[in-house]
Formats: structure tokens, C-alpha cells, sequence
């Protein structure tokens, strides 16, 4: 197990993770904010895939179908919230849980009646389809593209949170909203802008795993489950929170395949190394959250109320 | 109101009537038609509804009705669906199923039912063995073959070093085993078992590029293989090293990965381009029906109602007598569109199986080019435990 062959696993692991965030940044930030639990926002990511696939095929530009991913799913996200959603803010998590598990059922359907039960084509942009060499190991260069991705919108979202009047509203609405909204602003478009702008983060994440991942049904909630657990474990309604939390996540996923495999065949039999390495690797990251809820059940960077 | 609703059912009772009343046999088709698995029970039925169609909806002279079933891949569901077949329906024969784990929940109450039962995709190795039934007939594989024949191709190259991944559950255990029961003179580097459904194999292929191997297997059914695939090519591992597969590649998945798939090897049974007569007119209507190359679940699905064709045109279209049915089953002649085609005692095929390799057809679409058979007419390794004679 070589140091080059660790360092991959690590880079692999970091862009899951970054991949991850862009996924629970948009969660977190609905449930902190409205106390809304949203299933379908793996969904959301289903629609932003389709939607830079098929524009990718149209036009052949990457940048034209990221761009239409993300504003088609900011979009969908403002008409799925006008058209029911805000009703759901008030109401307990289970009602939330059922209404938008349903709308997980129903987008799937949507999109298989669509666009055919196979999956959709989308390959990387020609100046991102080689990989690159990093200490004897090929590295995709296209993966080195979501890691930046997701790091420049890791730093555009702290600016925007931290240093902007709107960001100011959204963090006055997490602590307390009904102040907010007594002091003139109207928190229903303020948490609609939410809503709509973490769409759109899920949609721009379903964009971007298009040339990796296949476009199909039903994909959105392998990552949703995945998401849940970042949320968990980096603390609910928190962006830092998120950050940490997916990079914890995906390092910690990606070496339990990629290297715990590895390490059982140094000390177990090959029959009980091949039985027990996949099993845990697969329990991997949900042993992680069982342990930060048993320990920090607010999460490793929960949010600080001052 | 209240009144529309009972009319508008009595009028599509009336308009169900006259096809239910013309069907002489029931045929109940269970699949997986949802979920990310879909494509496969969906061609299954394509093909097996296209026989039914060039055939004027008749299947050994008999008019037939087929039931439509979606399994969601849940074994459960499986189950009710099929009681549901059986006892509301009353369906004379039961066809289909997708996935193994659907197969092996629903065996039980098909064998037992004494109804006939030829599937078109699952083939798993119990009921190839011990668990075998004479009710049962298989027009796809046992589900070790499509392995073994990518285990024997390795052999013949004299690869030294192989390096074998699939997802961690019992079909892709089932295949590492297949291919390493064929696999001599060489050896097996590592075995790398992914999570069922995982969408990322970053993890994967990095132990691929420290492994090193000569050339590597694959089992990665659906979307999982486009993912796999997908991200093999943009490693730059695609182009350099043998890539041999199992349900990766094939009809469903490579229209999402087009020439991005060049190069990679299948194990199968068929392909489109098979040079038999029968081959040849099934693809060109499958073709012109469904615009799309059919995949090699269609082409078993097709086989499936050619099967059935055969049987009940010898038994006159009749299936009271369970055991003259059952007769006509296992003799069943009819121009499969793998070429040669026999049931076995155990009611799996013996069938050649060939090694494809994804490259440009005539019409330089992206498909499957048969450029071995290293193991002709192969039976399965699990028929010497089933007592059927």
C-alpha cells in the first residue's frame, strides 16, 4: 500500500465529499432555516442531471448545461415550493416526510414516463476527458474539476452567508423567524429564495455528476441517504457543518473501500478478509453517525447561537 | 358525478370484454418494470410482446392474453404478484422475472402450482441444482454462463494476473465463482467487491491501477456498469487493459455510454449481429418497432414466446394436461435467435456462449460484435444435482 496510493484514495474521498456538500449544503440550509425535512431534494438533483444532459446533447456546450441545470432547478424549486411545500413548513416532520417521499415516487415516475426507463448519455467536456498523472497514478482531470467546483462554491456560500444582507436575513431567520418577520421582511420569500437556492446547489451537483455517474431514475437517492447522514453528522442547519461533515463523510466512505479491504487481508484469512471488508465498508460512515449521535448528537460543528 | 364514474367502468368492462373472452390462454408476465432496473423487465416484455405480435396475438394457434405484472424488484411483492397470477387470474402460464432474488421468492409458489414456467432473464443456481423443478424452463442462462465463458476467453489469452470486481451480493459472488470455474493458469490478484447500487467507484479503480492486473472482470448490472464504465474511460484505464464483462454493457446500458464503451468485452449468448436467419429478421422488426437495437434481455423474452409457441402448438393449444404440456415443453423445437437451443434436464438452455467486444455496426451505431465462442453449447455446472432425468 504505497504513500501515491493513499494520497489517490484521499483526493478520491475529498471530491465525494465536496460532491456531498453541494448536495447537503442546500438540505441543511432548508431544515435550519424552515424546519422543513425535503426528501426530494435527491430528486431535484435526478431533474439537474436530466436537464444538463439534454442540454448537453442540444447545444454540446458544458457551460450552457450547467448553466441551464442550475437555473431550470432554482426555477423548479420556486414553483414546487409555491405549489405546496410552503403549506408544509408548518406542519411536523412526519407530514413532510410523506409529502415529499411522494414527490420522490412521483419524479422518478415522471422522469421514466419521460425520457424511457434506460439511462441518459453525458460525457465529460473534451478539455476535462483525459485523466492526469499525480505520482504514478491516473488521476481524472474531471474529478480535479468538481473538487474546484465544489470548493469555489464552499467559499461563495460563506461570502454570501456571512457577508451579504441577505445572508444576514437567512442566518436572522435560522435563530428566530417570527422576529424576522415582524420587522418587515416577508420570511415567505425569504425561505422561498432558500428553497430555491439550495435546488439549485442540488441541481448544479446533479449537472456535474453527469459525465461520472449514469443518468437515470431513481438516482438521486443513493446520495440523498448519503446526504442525510453528512447533515447529521456535521450538524443540522449548519454550512460549515456541511462542509466538514461531507468531507468527513466521503474520505471516510471512499477509504473504507478503498484501503479497510486492503488492511483485513494483512491480518484476517483471504475467505474472512473478502466476507468482512466489503460488509464493512459499507456500514462504514453509518457507524460514523451512530457514533456522533451517541456522542455529539448536535453534530461535530453545530450551529452557534450567539 | 355519481353517476359517470360506474358508467365509465361499465363501458371499459365492455370494452375488456370481447379480448378476454377471444384469449384461450392466460399468460401472466412478471418483471421488473420500475426502479433504476426497469430497461431489463422492459425489454423482456418487448421482446416476448413482439412474438405475440408477428403472430397475430396467438401463440400455437391460440389466441393469447398476456398479464402484466411489476415485481419493483421487491421479492415480496414478488410473491403476492404471483398468487395474485395464479389464483385471481388464473393464468395457464407464467413467464418473465427480471432479478434472482425475485426468482428464487416466487419459485416456491410456481412449482407447487404446478403452472409452467419459463423464465426469460433470472437463472440462479439453485434452481439449476437442487431446488430444480420440472415446471420450470429457462430461455436466458444459468446465471453462472455469461462468467464462465469470460473465464475460459481468459484462460485462452493466457492472462497471468486477473483482477475480478463485483457488487457485494449473492449474483456477483454466483459470477466471481463462474468465471474462476473456468479461469486456469493464472491468477486472481484480487477480488474487489463494490456495494450493491454504489454509484462511485473512485475508491475501486485506484486498487485496479495498484493491482496492476493483465486485465480485469466485471459484473456491474444497469447503471452501475454506465458508472463504472463512464468512469474507467476517464481514469484512461478503458484502452489499457482488457476489460471483460457481464450485464455492463449490453443493449440497456450503451446507448447512455456510447463510444465511450469501444473496446469492452461481454459475455452472452446473443447478440444483434448473430448471423442466423432468425437472428436477422428479429432484430430488423425489433428495429422498426421499438427504433431502438434490442438488448439481449429482448432477445430472451423473444426466445421465451417462441418457447411457449412451439409447446402449445403441439399440445393444441391446451394446457389442462399439465404433463403433456410439460412434454411439449422440454421438446420444444422452435429457431431460437441464439442459433442452436436445447432445454437441459434441469430446464436451463444449452447454448453457445460467445465473448462480444463493443464496436461500430454497419450504420456505425455503437453495439456488440461477436468475436469469439469459447465454449460452445455449454451446459450449466449445477445439472448433475438436480434428480430430473
Amino acid at each position: 500500500m504505497s504513500p501515491a496510493f493513499l494520497l489517490t484514495q484521499v483526493l478520491n474521498g475529498v471530491q465525494f465529499g465536496l460532491l456531498l456538500f453541494l448536495m447537503a449544503a442546500g438540505l441543511t440550509l432548508v431544515f435550519g432555516i424552515m424546519n422543513f425535512v425535503n426528501l426530494a431534494h435527491g430528486s431535484l438533483y435526478m431533474v439537474g442531471a436530466y436537464v444538463a444532459a439534454l442540454t448537453y446533447g442540444r447545444t454540446g456546450s458544458f457551460a450552457l448545461a450547467l448553466v441551464a441545470a442550475v437555473v431550470g432547478v432554482f426555477v423548479l424549486g420556486i414553483v414546487l415550493d409555491r405549489l405546496g411545500f410552503a403549506a408544509l413548513h408548518r406542519r411536523d416532520h412526519l407530514d413532510q416526510v410523506l409529502a415529499t417521499f411522494g414527490v420522490v415516487l412521483f419524479a422518478n415516475e415522471a422522469m421514466r414516463m419521460l425520457f424511457g426507463s434506460a439511462p441518459l448519455y453525458m460525457d465529460a467536456p473534451a478539455a476535462l476527458s483525459q485523466p492526469v498523472v499525480i505520482a504514478g497514478f491516473n488521476y481524472p482531470a474531471y474529478r480535479g474539476a468538481i473538487i474546484v467546483a465544489g470548493l469555489l462554491v464552499a467559499v461563495g456560500l460563506h461570502l454570501l452567508i456571512e457577508r451579504t444582507r441577505l445572508g444576514m436575513l437567512i442566518r436572522a431567520g435560522a435563530s428566530n423567524r417570527d422576529m424576522v418577520s415582524a420587522l418587515g421582511v416577508n420570511v415567505g420569500w425569504l425561505a422561498r429564495l432558500v428553497f430555491a437556492l439550495g435546488a439549485a446547489l442540488a441541481g448544479f451537483a446533479g449537472a456535474m455528476v453527469g459525465p461520472i455517474l449514469s443518468i437515470q431514475p431513481g438516482m438521486g437517492e443513493p446520495v440523498l441517504i448519503l446526504t442525510l447522514v453528512v447533515i447529521v453528522v456535521g450538524g443540522i442547519g449548519s454550512i460549515r457543518g456541511a462542509l466538514f461533515g461531507a468531507l468527513i463523510v466521503g474520505i471516510v466512505d471512499t477509504l473504507g473501500r478503498g484501503v479497510l479491504p486492503g488492511l483485513l487481508h494483512l491480518v484476517l484469512s483471504p475467505s474472512l478478509a473478502s466476507a468482512a471488508g466489503p460488509a464493512l465498508a459499507s456500514v462504514g460512515v453509518y457507524l460514523l453517525m451512530a457514533a456522533v449521535l451517541a456522542f455529539k448528537p448536535d453534530g461535530l460543528f453545530p450551529v452557534r447561537h450567539s | 358525478m355519481n353517476i359517470r364514474i360506474p358508467r365509465a367502468i361499465a363501458i371499459a368492462a365492455l370494452a375488456a370484454l370481447p379480448a378476454a373472452a377471444q384469449a384461450d390462454v392466460k399468460i401472466g408476465f412478471l418483471g421488473t418494470f420500475s426502479g433504476p432496473a426497469a430497461a431489463l423487465g422492459q425489454d423482456q416484455y418487448d421482446g416476448f410482446m413482439l412474438a405475440v405480435e408477428q403472430n397475430g396475438g396467438k401463440l400455437g394457434g391460440t389466441a393469447v392474453q398476456v398479464v402484466k405484472e411489476d415485481d419493483q424488484l421487491k421479492p415480496d411483492l414478488g410473491v403476492q404478484l404471483v398468487q395474485k397470477l395464479l389464483e385471481k387470474d388464473k393464468v395457464d402460464l407464467v413467464t418473465g422475472v427480471t432479478f434472482s432474488n425475485v426468482m428464487m421468492a416466487v419459485a416456491k409458489p410456481l412449482a407447487e402450482s404446478g403452472v409452467l414456467f419459463v423464465g426469460s432473464n433470472a437463472g440462479p443456481a439453485p434452481l439449476a441444482g437442487k431446488q430444480c423443478s420440472a415446471n420450470f424452463f429457462f430461455t436466458s442462462f444459468q446465471n453462472d454462463n455469461q462468467a464462465e465463458v469470460l473465464g475460459q476467453y481468459a484462460t485462452d489469452r493466457k492472462y497471468a494476473k486477473m483482477m475480478l470486481l463485483a457488487p457485494n451480493y449473492q449474483s456477483g459472488r454466483d459470477q466471481v465463482a463462474g468465471f474462476k470455474r473456468f479461469f486456469k493458469g493464472g491468477t486472481v490478484v484480487a477480488e474487489v467487491y463494490a456495494q450493491l447500487n454504489q454509484p462511485d467507484f473512485s475508491a475501486e479503480i485506484a486498487q485496479i491501477q495498484a493491482a496492476q492486473p493483465d486485465a480485469i472482470f466485471a459484473f456491474f448490472p444497469g447503471g452501475m456498469g454506465v458508472n463504472f464504465v463512464k468512469q474507467m474511460n476517464q481514469a484512461g484505464l478503458l484502452h489499457k487493459l482488457p476489460v471483460l464483462t457481464v450485464s455492463t454493457v449490453d443493449g440497456t446500458t450503451l446507448p447512455a455510454l456510447k463510444d465511450t464503451a469501444l473496446g469492452v468485452l461481454a459475455g452472452a449468448a446473443w447478440g444483434p449481429d448473430l448471423p442466423n436467419a432468425a437472428n436477422k429478421a428479429f432484430v430488423a422488426a425489433f428495429e422498426q418497432k421499438h427504433k431502438r437495437i434490442p438488448s439481449q434481455y429482448a432477445a430472451q423474452g423473444y426466445n421465451a414466446a417462441l418457447a411457449i409457441n412451439s409447446a402449445l402448438a403441439k399440445t393444441g393449444g391446451s394446457t389442462a394436461d399439465k404433463a403433456a404440456t410439460r412434454a411439449a415443453m422440454r421438446s420444444a423445437g422452435f429457431n431460437a435467435v441464439v442459433g442452436g437451443f436445447k432445454f437441459n434436464t434441469n430446464g436451463f438452455p444449452i447454448q453457445d456462449q460467445h465473448v462480444f467486444e463493443v464496436a461500430k455496426d454497419a450504420q456505425g451505431r455503437v453495439s456488440l460484435k461477436t468475436i469469439a465462442t469459447p465454449l460452445p453449447a455449454l451446459r450449466d455446472a449445477y445439472v448433475g444435482e438436480c434428480p430430473l432425468k
